[in-house]
């Protein structure tokens, strides 16, 4: 158990100590830790590996878990499970990731965060080491979202420059969507199986009694998250971007690590799928539509790296019409040669970009002469996609073909033109890149890079005979536990196309016997609609980019204008009603006061004015009264002081009776 | 007594800042204080017993009314008291280099703490209560002291806000104490004797203004607008504890008041609040994504993220049938974990924009750049935070999510299946941000920047830490939190 621990164990710890080290000695030998921690998981991966072939009787080689969390009463655990396939893919991650590394030596020489790369390079080891060991689909949702960070960090490594950034952010995003699909696969199967664990989804009772509609369900959910990872159309759109990482890095995206997960993931979950025979279809259709898209657009591009991204969506998709025409063994058989070629093919690429400092085809040429390691390797590694007897890529197509025949003629044709294609662009880069005249000179890579290429080479060559006869059929065996019978014809037909596309490449690359620049005018639109690769990145930066932000922005601003404005519409009149209480206060409330101020100033001043005019007046008009009285009064009296006393009398008496009448009122 | 305690030693400390006249005392005191309860807390987490109450303590304190002074602590809230603590400690820390007013500020931090701890420790509905109103305060003049140029605009907003749903939720108070009988605002024993059951329209109506006290801290849409405008306003360490922990009150309310005692009207209604819940999460982060401030955009994500925990709680109100009860105890799990982790990761974002606001005046995202060339410590913890926040595995946001989303599945599957969209918008503007911050060509406008000093570093190095642990080996504090959701769906 120790062993299969430290297979992804070591990575890790080597992405550990170089990333989290704060002293310099470590850093600078971060390059030696790194390879030597995926060294020892390799040779451990190849003893497991030797083990499982030889393990006889049912259920996998190694297996053990922990207690991870417990929800209500269930526990949820994260576990290790090796069996033929984990070992077949720990084997595959750690030597592909092992050759990159070493590749890496010369590739990324006096790289300013050199430290930081071999870190990232083996996190992404760890990560995809980790997802293979899975013994249950949280565990390996888990890692994948790890591989997805990875692969993240790893495209936008040199992130100074936009284009790395955007192609870093699109391959997250992208991925993202499709993971979507693989978490609602998640939580379907907990709420329907109660478990994540393998053994009890895929071996246990529970897979007969569950509805088919559900299961299809969610196998198409899962296949959904694969689609992202395994940049199937019309989640591939992220992969052509990817290569803005270091060429090294691209090696491992497109052959061991990343896009191999979502074929993983449909291989892991097999017993599923087959339980779906709908989801099955889904899973060969889109991978037909993705193999024949990809090959066209292939045939189109000049940048090196865009022809073997293009190249790599196209054999997923072979990979996924293996797996959905209902084989397993053709599915990951080519998963298995085409991570060996296509490794080859773009540290290849990566030693022509590092010797003539360009990536586009029409700027090279004739390098066959100045790098003929390079060359020679890079032609095994073409030879072998293109399907050519007797190298790798040959058996494991054959697979695939076969399997389609039996499943779907349509899809068997398509498939098959796309082996035509195949060859043909291939070629179009061979005699592009290393033929011809050359524009540019070249030179030979450092041995650090060309030694991968060589041990890759070889297995490029030779990795297809595992399941060919001469070894006992011993892939089929290992993987699905029984092979079928190969069909002659069908590899005579195969053969043929390759071969087909390999002629009109040389007549119209090398030869120029065909004129390419006529043919594309002839048949123009379609030319274009293959070109801008059938727009697909635009309609998504349409609909989703420009179409998430746009709606974004629209809701920012109803949040601002309507959501807030009713908040602030509330403060508002709230702040009018206060305001009106404030004028009503002012002018109502303190009015009536003020008035009754007013009216008691005014009934003072009345009562002043009557004080002075009426009553003072009636004083003075008593006392004018009386004067006139008097002086009547004198004409007949003789001026007594009595007549005064009458006539005061006579007004406080008037008064009286005006009291008591207003008190009577 | 540890709680009391807990729950006074920020008094004390305010007190005794009060009395204090050098500023470095004051700062060594509110430091020791809120450490101290940052160690009460911890002791409490390690001597905690999964299952039912602990530390309870309970004296009568106005026996007229039924009023008791009753504390104690569950799977539910020891989490939440830890994060206060923790974030209580980690402001001050934080604040350590504060000028302006500086008696002041320790004091209503200290106050504010104790206001917290006293909403996720009381078990009395007039308890509840007043420590709900105590932490309104300090946080008010927090903003509109040391706020920025709207500062005052934001504050009256903040404070009338939540006071309006202080209101809603007083009277939700008063009709559950009126139709219990005996009358009692004590929750446990309101749980049992569930007042408002078998009288749905009344019940429904404790429901809404429930609802509307807690919603508007959550915040849930569409109650949701003071806190952004709180969020730029407020300094550094008020934005930390605002979103860090004034937001779950809102959360741990509808958990311990509303789900246990009126399980019928939750019921009832438990499909509107996944839909303000669904709207929260997908609107929340469209609108983050629009936003070029980043304050703005952290408090809107908050409300995106705070709706994981609003859709957790609904589905536990959807529970309805005993073969859920998994489902139903995995997605309150999921909620209260997610109020946690929030509290950690929002809490360290806030933190970074303090940082790098201080350094360069400016939190307009298009005004940085190549801060992973200039400041490489400071990006690399952005990145990881950055990561957690949009719910990398490995890291806590992760695991609480993942729950919310898993027991949701089970109950309302339509609903969380339209809430997933979150998490890619999420992820969207999340990476962006990086990408504006960190990533290209460093700013001529700032050409000698200093990345994190020491006591920057300690403060989010501690926050970094938690998001692993509980990232990598959740068991522990769910461990905790399960025994208490276990027991509030009467597992």
């Amino acid at each position: 158990m120790l062993n299969v621990l430290l297979i992804p164990a070591l990575p890790l710890l080597a992405a550990v100590a170089i990333l989290f080290a704060a002293s310099p000695w470590l850093r600078e030998r971060a390059s030696r830790i790194a390879i030597g921690a995926i060294s020892v998981s390799f040779l451990l991966s190849l003893v497991v590996l030797l083990q499982a072939s030889g393990h006889e009787g049912h259920g996998p080689l190694y297996e053990g878990e922990m207690r991870w969390l417990t929800l209500g009463t269930t526990d949820i655990s994260l576990g290790i499970m090796v069996d033929n396939l984990s070992a077949l893919m720990l084997v595959i991650v750690t030597l592909v990731a092992l050759l990159v590394q070493v590749y890496s030596l010369g590739y990324m020489h006096g790289d300013p965060r050199f430290s930081r790369y071999y870190g990232f390079l083996s996190l992404f080891t760890f990560s995809m080491l980790g997802l293979v060991l899975s013994d249950n689909i949280l565990q390996l949702f888990i890692f994948w979202e790890l591989v997805g960070l990875c692969s993240y960090l790893l495209i936008g490594f040199w992130n100074e420059k936009p284009a790395p950034q955007l192609a870093q952010k699109k391959a997250f995003l992208v991925t993202k969507a499709g993971d979507l699909g693989f978490f609602l696969g998640v939580m379907a199967i907990f709420a329907l199986f109660g478990s994540f664990r393998f053994e009890e989804i895929l071996a246990g009772p529970k897979l007969a009694l569950i509805a088919p509609a559900a299961l299809t369900f969610i196998a198409l959910a899962l296949f959904f998250g694969a689609m992202g990872k395994s940049a199937q159309f019309p989640l591939h759109i992220w992969l052509p971007n990817a290569m803005e990482g270091p060429t090294p890095v691209s090696a491992l995206i497109h052959a061991a690590t990343m896009v191999a997960a979502g074929i993983f993931l449909v291989a892991r979950m097999y017993p599923l799928f087959e339980a779906a025979p709908y989801a099955l279809a889904v899973v060969a259709i889109v991978g037909t539509v993705t193999l024949f898209m990809a090959a066209t657009i292939a045939l189109t591009v000049f940048d090196i790296k865009g022809v073997l991204a293009y190249s790599t969506i196209s054999q997923l998709g072979y990979m996924m019409l293996g797996l959905g025409a209902g084989s397993l063994t053709a599915g990951m058989f080519h998963l298995m040669t085409h991570a060996f070629f296509k490794a080859l093919l773009f540290l290849g690429a990566g030693s022509v970009i590092h010797a003539v400092h360009t990536q586009d085809l029409r700027e090279m040429g004739g390098l066959r002469k100045d790098m003929p390691l390079t060359f020679w390797t890079f032609l095994i590694a073409t030879l072998a996609l293109a399907g050519i007897f007797p190298l790798a890529g040959f058996w494991s197509k054959d697979e695939i073909l076969l399997a389609a025949w039996h499943h779907s003629r349509p899809l068997f044709f398509l498939a098959l033109a796309g082996a035509f294609m195949t060859a043909l662009y291939m070629f179009r880069l061979v005699f592009l890149c290393f033929f011809g005249a050359g524009k540019k000179h070249g030179h030979e890579s450092p041995d650090s890079m060309t030694r991968p290429l060589l041990v890759l080479a070889v297995l490029s060559a030779v990795a297809g005979l595992v399941a060919t006869p001469l070894f006992g059929n011993w892939f089929q065996v290992f993987i699905h536990g029984a092979h079928e019978e190969p069909s002659v014809w069908l590899m005579l037909l195969s053969t043929l196309a390759a071969g087909a596309g390999i002629g009109v490449a040389y007549l119209a690359y090398f030869r120029r016997a065909i004129n390419v620049a006529v043919f594309t005018q002839a048949i123009r639109p379609l030319y274009v609609l293959v070109k801008n690769k059938y727009y697909v990145d635009e309609v998504v930066d349409l609909v989703f980019v420009k179409g998430s932000l746009l709606l974004g922005r629209v809701l920012a601003w109803l949040d601002h204008s309507l959501v807030d404005g009713a908040v602030n519409a509330v403060a508002s009149v709230a702040r009018l009603v206060s305001k009106a209480a404030a004028l009503i206060d002012t002018y109502l409330i303190d009015g009536a006061v003020n008035f009754a101020g007013w009216l008691t100033r005014a009934l003072s001043r009345v009562s002043g004015l009557f004080d002075l005019y009426v009553v003072d007046g009636a004083v003075n008009l008593g006392a004018w009264l009386t004067g006139g009285f008097s002086s009547l009064l004198r004409a007949t009296q003789s001026g007594q002081v009595q007549s005064y006393v009458m006539v005061v009398f006579a007004g406080l008496a008037a008064i009286a009776v005006l009291v008591l009448f207003g008190g009577m009122i | 007594m540890t709680l009391s305690a807990m729950l006074f030693l920020p008094l004390a400390g305010a007190f005794v800042v009060a009395m204090l006249k050098r500023e470095r005392d004051i700062k060594f005191t509110a430091l020791a204080a809120s450490g101290a309860t940052l160690l009460l807390a911890l002791f409490a987490w390690l001597r905690f017993v999964p299952g039912g109450l602990n530390f309870e303590e309970q004296y009568t304190w106005i026996p007229q009314i039924g009023v008791s002074y009753h504390l104690g602590v569950d799977g539910i809230s020891l989490p939440l008291v830890f994060l206060t603590a923790l974030l209580g400690f980690l402001v001050m820390l934080y604040s350590w280099k504060q000028k302006e007013r500086v008696k002041e500020y320790f004091l209503y931090f200290l106050v504010l703490e104790m206001g917290m701890l006293g909403v996720f420790l009381a078990l009395d509905l007039f308890l509840f209560f007043i420590f709900w109103e105590v932490s309104l305060v300090p946080m008010y003049f927090i903003i509109g002291i040391w706020g920025g140029p709207r500062k005052d605009y934001a504050a009256i907003k903040f404070f009338m806000y939540t006071l309006a749903g202080s209101v809603a939720l007083l009277l939700g108070i008063f009709i559950i104490y009126f139709k219990a009988s005996p009358h009692t605002l004590d929750i446990p024993l309101l749980v049992k004797l569930s007042p408002l059951a078998g009288s749905l329209p009344l019940a429904g109506l404790v429901f809404w203004l429930l609802f509307v006290g807690f919603a508007v801290k959550v915040p849930s849409f569409p109650f949701h607008t003071w806190l952004p405008d709180a969020h730029v306003e407020a300094p550094t360490g008020g934005s930390v504890i605002l979103a860090g922990v004034l937001l779950k009150m809102g959360g741990y309310g509808f958990i311990r008041v509303v789900l246990p005692i009126l399980p019928e009207a939750s019921r009832q209604w438990a499909w509107a609040v996944a839909i303000l819940a669904v709207i929260s999460i997908v609107y929340g982060a469209l609108v983050a994504m629009a936003q070029s401030d980043f304050k703005k955009l952290v408090a809107y994500s908050s409300v995106s993220h705070m709706g994981y925990v609003m859709l957790g709680v609904s589905s536990a109100m959807a529970l309805s049938s005993p073969e859920m009860l998994r489902s139903g105890v995995t997605a309150l799990n999921g909620a209260v974990l997610q109020m946690f982790n929030h509290g950690i990761i929002t809490g360290a974002l806030f933190f970074l924009v303090g940082i790098i606001y201080e350094r360069t005046h400016n939190r307009d995202l298009n005004k940085f750049g190549g801060l992973d060339q200039k400041v490489p410590l400071y990006a690399a913890v952005m990145t990881v935070v950055g990561f957690a926040a949009l719910g990398l595995p490995g890291l806590n946001g992760f695991v609480g999510e993942f729950l919310v989303f898993l027991g949701s599945y089970g109950i309302q599957p339509l609903f969380t299946a339209i809430g997933l969209l979150g998490i890619i918008i999420g992820a969207a503007y999340m990476l962006w941000t990086l990408q504006r911050m960190l990533l290209g060509k460093p700013r001529v406008e700032y050409p000698h920047l200093e990345d994190m000093d020491v006591r920057e570093l300690v403060v989010l190095a501690v926050l970094v830490a938690v998001m692993f642990m509980v990232g990598l080996y959740p068991a522990p504090i769910l461990d905790i939190i399960n025994s208490g959701t276990l027991a509030i769906l009467g597992g």
